[in-house]
């Protein structure tokens, strides 16, 4: 047999029982290797379940800062007998399987083309713990104190993180050492050591942050200037509000000790958006977060912002859909849902996040945006990104830039300007709006979801309606110009093919890019960080024969709205599709393109390739 | 739809408030709801109330659902914003301008259809949230847009105009209000405008939810014998349990009043509000006392009216989630924005 032999280039899985304490022991590893300098990208596989189901942990380490999910599992640390076969099995032949060994396993339930761990963690922490948790807490430790030893991860930066873990809490910080080192004894003692995978101090993270999409988000509401968010828990949107809620605790509360926020858990999505469009129509910055399912009960209100002109915030977690679908799997499932959410003709503004630090800032940016549009805005960020920690580039904020509260007319305006609320007066298809109570007599309207003219007043004639429909799309074509551009990556050397992406598939995308130029196939690529689509994604498309379009739901949602809004030539636009609720893969990307680039080239009537 | 523009002329002798307006300054658009609606009544009401209490029009801001009562904020208050919202969900559309400008007077205005079937649940929820407004239900018991169909106020047995009787029983909002923890509840009758009008100020100066039913005859699709919300129905059976004598902070008390039949109300704006009471043995001020005199009462057929239940000071949203005093809308970059350097401390902890 032959091991699998990688020095900071391989997977870990960690198969554990949910609420069984495992999670932070799991992160406790991943950080230690990114202390070394090498970079991770940690996945939580998770149930929809408190206690009791099982639960996963899957750690890549790549020196080379691939962050996206890689496929294959080179080493498992099996820890749920529940789900050992299937666990077994994922093993990449000549991989390692490390497990509980307290009751050993017959050698039919193993495989011979694996190299097999086993270390009696129950058996060492009864006969060391008393107390039942305790047993179950410090087998999670007393495991990353065995892998330490056994892929040759520094014990003392084990230790730092341990000592910040517990600041202030001496007695855990001593317990979780003595664990620790239970752990590497044993491995010391009985483990061939190191492995044939094992990690090595490099220099490959530098100044990059480790943070989870939802805490950014949340945080970029802060800075954005999100006076007022409503919410209802839905996974995996909940913690955006609690980041949100935790940062306003520190830095928004004034020196009488009041809040410069407003926080509801609303009873629902409903009146969640319900809440943000209130407050947003009064001009307080709103938002509210929720994934699939809220967009769906949200969209009677979405619809009357986008009609009333009101600007509005909405961060999608996005899940596998559709219905309650797999609430803690991840997708791309709701972009039409969002784009074009309502009755009626409507079309919304889409942010694509590729990393927290893009929740971060694409969060901020849509507050600025729906104020300047007066319109609903949309987050779109997805569970990969949402819940889990990423490697990515620090946050970064200019104290010089100050909101952009768009067009509001003051008390002093309205003594000599004309005020038509929904008139186009400067041929961006954008209004002036007032604020309730600027002005005592003048400035005052009806809001309503109801038609109306330019002067807000109730109309059903056709060319009122038109007048208003019209500046709406003209209104849109102006959003194209003011949201995230695109990012071009061009191949080394000049291609027919390209590729089309956006959000959280950017870490494989990239990684499959380098994998394909290796081979020698170039494809240009775009990632969309916004719709409405700028004139340069048309100009990239047309610039191609073929042009990938690659994305994670069934029906190819993001190719949709490419030709519907572009009226591209569907034929043209190659769908790459990755839904089965795993994170994209450069692997599954590689091989697709791989695949038709060779299809293409044995064609009779087509080798250009 | 309106096609008769209201004239701007004001008669000269018309009285100016303490602020400064006429009664005319408090109308809006002229009504497009059929002649004789119970709706109609209530908007003058509110304008009168309005300018008794000297209140800026621009300072108001009324929001509403969907249905005849929600379009009602267009005749009256022109000078205000108005907000016509979807299909019951004022409440929580209220209760996000409410917590943007904490500074304005929120009027809420919705009906039957859109409380008590579609909005339910948001009419619950602004209730136990507290939010203070103003919030009026114009209750006919029956869907008038939409020509006729019974709303879920209707009582019980009673029959709509085309003879149908209804089987299902009626949602008592004032019931539901005094049981979520609504701070100011009442009912009145579109027909009593000397009823309204000083329980619609007395909820204007109250600083918390402040409900009122207010049964409004549809002229057209629920006025018939049969019905239990026609104009002859509620008169014979409107049963007032208290009067709002007066409201006040500055003058002085004159009325003689016999020990044990008023109660004096501390008012969150700092005025009092004295209650007559008209039934010997009601409490408005204890809500379990007032909550079982109210069934007890509708058991009998009663269908009673005036301020049911009031609590003096009992806070609102705000003092609960103890936002700055400050509107939030009026907060910028230097408020809200931490900075650079709280990010690089951030982005620290995060390595």
């Amino acid at each position: 047999m032959t091991q699998i032999t990688a020095t900071n280039d391989f997977v870990i899985k960690f198969a554990n029982v949910n609420g069984s304490g495992s999670a932070s022991a799991n992160e406790l590893f991943a950080k230690a290797i990114l202390r070394m300098g090498v970079p991770v990208s940690p996945r939580n596989i998770f149930p929809s379940n408190i206690q009791g189901l099982p639960t996963w942990y899957e750690v890549r380490v790549s020196e080379k800062g691939y962050l996206g999910r890689r496929g294959g599992i080179d080493m498992m640390v099996a820890m749920n007998p529940q789900t050992w076969a299937a666990d077994v099995e994922e093993i990449e032949p000549g991989g390692y399987l490390f497990y509980d060994s307290t009751r050993p396993r017959a050698a039919s339930e193993l495989r011979d083309d694996i190299t097999v761990i086993g270390m009696p963690l129950t058996e060492i922490c009864n006969a060391v713990y008393s107390d039942p948790r305790q047993r179950q807490l410090f087998k999670n430790i007393m495991y990353v104190g065995a892998l330490s030893v056994l892929l040759d991860v520094d014990q003392p930066v084990i230790e730092a993180l341990l000592g910040e873990q517990y600041k202030g809490k001496e007695k855990l910080i001593a317990s979780n050492v003595q664990a620790l080192n239970l752990g590497r004894d044993f491995a010391t003692e009985h483990l061939k050591h190191p492995l044939s995978i094992k990690v090595e101090q490099a220099h490959r993270v530098g100044q990059r942050i480790f943070v989870d999409g939802n805490t950014a988000a949340g945080l970029g509401a802060v800075y954005g200037g999100a006076t007022v968010c409503a919410w209802y828990p839905i996974t995996p949107s909940t913690s955006v509000a609690e980041a949100f809620m935790k940062y306003c605790a520190k830095f928004r509360v004034d020196a009488d000790g009041r809040h410069d926020y407003a926080i509801v858990q609303a009873e629902d999505e409903l009146a969640s958006i319900g809440v943000v469009v209130g407050a947003g129509w009064n001009g307080a910055r709103a938002f509210t977060a929720t994934s699939g399912p809220g967009i769906s009960l949200m969209t009677e209100f979405i619809g009357l912002a986008y009609f009333a002109e009101i600007p509005i915030t909405l961060v999608n977690v996005q899940r596998g859909g559709p219905s309650t679908g797999m609430p803690t799997r991840t997708q791309q499932a709701d972009v039409l849902a969002c784009a074009y959410a309502s009755h009626g003709d409507t079309k919304h503004v889409l942010l694509f996040p590729e990393d927290p630090k893009e929740c971060f800032e694409h969060t901020a940016t849509a507050l600025d945006l729906a104020d300047r549009l007066q319109t609903p805005v949309f987050v779109m960020t997805d569970l990969d990104i949402g819940m889990n920690q990423r490697l990515c580039e620090p946050f970064t904020w200019d104290d010089a830039r100050d909101y952009d509260r768009g067009k509001v007319m003051t008390a002093e305006d309205l003594e000599h300007k004309d005020f038509g609320r929904y008139k186009d007066v400067d041929g961006d298809g954008i209004p002036w709006r007032t604020l309730p109570g600027t002005h005592p007599t003048r400035g005052s309207y009806f809001t309503r979801g109801t038609t109306r003219d330019a002067y807000a007043r109730y109309s059903e004639r056709g060319p009122d309606y038109i007048y208003n429909v019209q500046r709406l799309l003209a209104k849109f074509a102006t959003a194209a110009a003011l949201v995230p551009q695109p990012v071009p990556r061009p191949a080394a050397k000049r291609t027919r093919l390209g590729v089309i992406f956006y959000g959280s598939t950017s870490p494989a995308m990239h990684e499959a890019l380098d994998v394909l130029s290796g081979h020698g196939i170039h494809v240009d690529a775009l990632r969309l960080c916004a719709f409405p689509f700028p004139d340069s994604v048309k100009e990239f498309i047309d610039a191609h024969e073929t042009v990938f379009v690659v994305e994670q739901n069934r029906d190819a949602q993001l190719r949709s709205l490419l030709v519907n809004e572009l009226e591209i030539n569907p034929a043209k636009l190659c769908k790459v599709l990755h839904y089965d609720g795993t994170p994209i893969t450069a692997r599954f990307i590689t091989q697709f393109i791989t695949d038709h680039v060779h299809e293409a080239v044995v064609a009779p009537v087509d080798s250009k390739f | 739809m309106t096609y008769i523009a209201k004239p701007r002329l004001h008669h000269p002798s018309l009285g100016k408030n303490k602020v400064g307006y006429t009664r005319r300054d408090y109308e809006g658009k002229v009504s497009t709801l059929c002649a004789g609606c119970g709706h109609d009544s209530i908007s003058a009401a509110i304008i009168q109330a309005c300018w008794e209490m000297d209140i800026e029009p621009h300072r108001v801001a009324k929001l509403s659902g969907i249905g005849c009562s929600s379009k009602t904020p267009d005749y009256f208050l022109g000078a205000s914003h108005g907000f016509n919202t979807v299909h019951g969900r004022m409440p929580s559309v209220l209760t996000g301008a409410n917590l943007a400008n904490r500074d304005l007077l929120y009027l809420g205005v919705s009906g039957d259809g859109d409380s008590a079937s579609i909005g339910l649940g948001q009419f619950a929820h602004a209730m136990r949230r507290n939010v203070n407004m103003v919030y009026i239900v114009e209750n006919n018991g029956v869907y008038g847009l939409t020509k006729g169909q019974f709303s879920a106020t209707a009582d019980k047995g009673s029959q709509s105009k085309k003879g149908v009787v209804n089987a299902d029983s009626p949602v008592d909002l004032v019931g539901l209000a005094m049981q979520l923890g609504a701070s100011f509840v009442a009912r009145s009758f579109s027909g009593d405008k000397a009823q309204m009008v000083p329980l619609i100020k007395a909820a204007m100066g109250h600083g918390g939810a402040a409900f009122i039913d207010i049964i409004s005859p549809c002229v057209t699709f629920n006025n018939h014998a049969g019905s239990t919300r026609s104009y002859d129905w509620v008169r014979e059976h409107n049963e007032a349990v208290s009067r709002i004598d007066f409201i006040t902070g500055r003058e002085e008390i004159t009325a003689t009043i016999q020990p044990g039949e008023v109660v004096d109300v501390e008012q969150h704006d700092g005025t009092t509000l004295r209650l007559r009471k008209l039934h010997t043995d009601y409490d408005p001020t204890d809500r379990v006392v007032a909550m079982s005199y109210m069934h007890a009462r509708a058991a009998e057929g009663e269908l009673l009216t005036g301020l049911l239940y009031v609590e003096g000071e009992a806070g609102d949203l705000h003092t609960a989630l103890n936002t700055s005093a400050r509107p939030l809308n009026s907060l910028g970059a230097a408020d809200l924005c931490p900075g650079t350097g709280a990010l690089d401390k951030i982005n620290a902890s995060l390595r």
